[in-house]
Order: C-alpha cells, then sequence, then structure tokens
C-alpha cells in the first residue's frame, strides 16, 4: 500500500537559493521581457496623448519628467532593457550553438555591462530634475 | 524532528571531536503506510570515514540507525543510477559525491518534481515513459543478414555521440528542468539526449533517422528546452545536455524546412 506525496509547488520557490548562473538568466529574461511588455502599454497611452494635440502631449510629458519617481523608474526601464538585449544576444549564441561552454560567464558579463552602462546614465537621467 | 545517533560508544566520545569525525545528516521521511503521514527531516549522526560517500553515510544511517530508512541503491560506482539524490539543494549521484566535499549538515530530499513514494524513494515511472518514447535502442535501416555481425562505426563518429552514451538514466537532468516539472508531455534532457545519441549515429540510415527528426519536431520535443543549463549543471556523467539539445532544435529546423 503506497501512495504517493506530491511536495507541490513550493520546492520550486523554495530552490531559489540554488539556481546556477543559466537558471539565473532564464527567470531575468522572463521578467525583464514582462516589463518591457508592461512598459510598451504605458508608452503607447503617453504617446497617444498627442491626438489632443501637441500642446497636451507637451504638458504630459513635462509633467511627467518633472517627476522624481519617473526619473528613478526611467533608469530602471534602461537597466531592464540593455540586460534583456545583452542576455538576449547571449541567447542567440547559444542557439547557434556558439560558446555554449561559456554561458555562465556570458550571463555575469550582460549584468556587469547592464550594470556600467546603468551608473553612467544616472547623471543623464537625474541631471535635470525639475527643470 | 528526531535524532538518532548511529555510533555506538556516541555517549563516550567527547564534544570535541564531534566535527570532525562525524558527519551529521539531515534526511527527507516520509512514510505512507503512517495514519497521517507528513514528511519529516531526521537527522542522523555517521562516524566520518576517509573516502565516504553520501550513499556509505545513509548507508550506515539505515544500519546502524533507522532500518526502516528507504533509499534506492546497487552498483555504488555511479553506473547504475538508482541513487541520483537532491543532496545540498543539488542533484547529485549519492555513490560518487564525497561527503568531504559537502557542507555539514547534509540534507539529502528525494529527487525533486517526482512523487514520492516513501523516504528517498521517488516514481519513475513518467521519467521511464518519457524514455522509452524516444526508442532508446540501436534501430539500424539494413540490419546485416548475419545478426551477429559486427556494425562499425568511424571513430569521429564514435567521438560524436561519446558523452551522450554515458546516460545512465538516473532522472537527475529531468528532475533539474523547470520546463519539464511545468510540462509533462515535454520529454526532457534525458530522452533527448538519446534522440541526440541515435539520430547523430550513422549506422541507423536515413529512414530511421528521419522518423526520429520528425519526432523532434514535435511540440513537446527540443522546442521546450529553455536553456536553462540545469541538466548540464547536475549531470553526473557530465553529459552537455543542453549543448545536444541545441543541436537537434537546428538539426529540427532543418527537417522541418527540408534542407537537407
Amino acid at each position: 500500500m503506497s501512495q504517493s506525496y506530491d511536495r507541490g509547488i513550493v520546492e520550486d520557490y523554495g530552490r531559489w537559493r540554488e539556481f546556477s548562473p543559466g537558471m539565473w538568466a532564464w527567470v531575468l529574461h522572463k521578467f525583464t521581457g514582462w516589463i518591457l511588455i508592461g512598459y510598451l502599454f504605458t508608452h503607447i497611452a503617453v504617446l497617444s496623448t498627442v491626438l489632443d494635440g501637441g500642446a497636451t502631449y507637451t504638458e504630459t510629458i513635462q509633467g511627467l519628467e518633472s517627476l522624481f519617481i519617473v526619473r528613478i523608474m526611467e533608469i530602471g526601464l534602461l537597466a531592464v532593457a540593455v540586460f534583456h538585449i545583452l542576455n538576449g544576444v547571449r541567447l542567440l549564441m547559444i542557439d547557434l550553438g556558439i560558446g555554449l561552454d561559456k554561458q555562465a560567464a556570458s550571463f555575469y558579463v550582460s549584468l556587469v555591462v547592464t550594470a556600467i552602462i546603468v551608473i553612467a546614465s544616472i547623471p543623464t537621467f537625474l541631471g535635470e530634475v525639475g527643470v | 524532528m528526531s535524532t538518532h545517533d548511529t555510533q555506538p560508544d556516541a555517549a563516550a566520545s567527547s564534544e570535541t571531536d564531534t566535527d570532525r569525525d562525524t558527519v551529521v545528516l539531515e534526511v527527507f521521511r516520509y512514510q505512507p503506510d503512517d495514519e497521517d503521514a507528513e514528511p519529516y527531516y531526521e537527522t542522523f549522526e555517521v562516524p566520518f570515514e576517509e573516502g565516504m560517500t553520501v550513499l556509505d553515510a545513509l548507508l550506515h544511517a539505515r544500519d546502524y540507525g533507522d532500518g526502516t530508512l528507504t533509499f534506492r541503491h546497487s552498483c555504488r560506482q555511479g553506473i547504475c543510477g538508482s541513487d541520483a539524490m537532491f543532496v545540498n539543494g543539488r542533484q547529485r549521484l549519492c555513490c560518487t559525491t564525497q561527503v568531504s566535499d559537502l557542507k555539514q549538515p547534509i540534507q539529502i530530499d528525494p529527487l525533486p518534481h517526482q512523487d514520492v513514494i516513501k523516504d528517498l524513494v521517488v516514481d519513475m515511472d513518467h521519467f521511464y515513459d518519457q524514455m522509452h518514447a524516444v526508442d532508446p535502442f540501436f534501430d539500424p535501416d539494413d540490419p546485416p543478414s548475419n545478426e551477429l555481425e559486427e556494425q562499425l562505426q568511424s571513430p569521429e563518429n564514435r567521438e560524436k555521440i561519446k558523452m551522450a552514451t554515458r546516460c545512465i538514466w538516473c532522472g537527475a537532468c529531468t528532475s533539474s528542468c523547470n520546463i519539464a516539472a511545468g510540462d509533462n508531455e515535454y520529454l526532457g534532457p534525458a530522452p533527448l539526449t538519446k534522440a541526440y545519441r541515435f539520430i547523430n549515429d550513422e549506422r541507423e540510415g536515413d529512414e530511421r533517422r528521419k522518423q526520429r527528426l520528425e519526432q523532434m519536431t514535435d511540440d513537446h520535443a527540443v522546442w521546450r528546452c529553455q536553456t536553462q543549463f540545469s541538466c548540464t549543471e547536475v549531470c553526473p556523467k557530465d553529459i552537455p545536455n543542453t549543448e545536444h539539445i541545441q543541436e537537434l532544435k537546428r538539426l529540427a529546423a532543418k527537417y522541418d524546412l527540408s534542407l537537407f
């Protein structure tokens, strides 16, 4: 008499500390992908204010850009986009069968390059807050 | 949680050398025959010996601690593939994992993503079904009239499939794969590696190769792989599963486009 004990979905989340670089790359790629899709809709919403005339559009953009939180979110968006692009190139290489043994290193490189670009962008994004 | 001390003279031994000379195991226990069976972790203390593997420690825990502790094992030398478990957060073969390489206490769970039957024993039926689904046997188009005749393979061809032939059906890779966990129809890393091994075997012939490639173009075959590399990381035989699956993807794409 035996029955199976199903440990359910808990074990997946409980394992996050043991994730390998390839696994983290996958998780981050999905995560950044969903954020970019979400951003796309906000982007369209903001752009569509131009249908009410150029003045409304300019006002909307100026209003948004004067908010500190928006500047911070823009940095976040840059981070998300840059990582997604770099890891996308990494995945493209993997699909072409190039450098599969370097997949972990190339993930770390993606992260480091993302960090450098994001840090370098901070003056640009935060420089003129309130202008 | 309960503690079994498997050292006969544990009471006599001093606290100071406990750290060096004993191995502490935290073992997942589940007894389906109990009235309200809930899994729990049991602690075993096992005397350390030079060269001790996790399987040795488990055997000691069973023989001198709790005789009802259940786990699969057979050859004890990494060939039979029956003692793959989740040791310190990673799928490993217990018989080829040295205790001295691991942080203590060593936590031992049954393979994730498989139903637990008892203690460390999981239900492997689905994994075997997926393995059999790819016809994991040599099946040439034109077998020689004398079936005992050797069917020679070029050294280069042998080299190409060498790593893939090493699979011991332990199921560590499939257990580590998130996609396989979420999609029961997905063949999984080990069956795909098997498929790679036969698709690239030049002795099978074009007909058989086409049939095998056809299977690879299925929705739940190679295209489910999302290159997490978990299977390659955990494989106790160091088979580059992901690399093989990636090559199969290219072959499957070419097959679909009929470019070859």
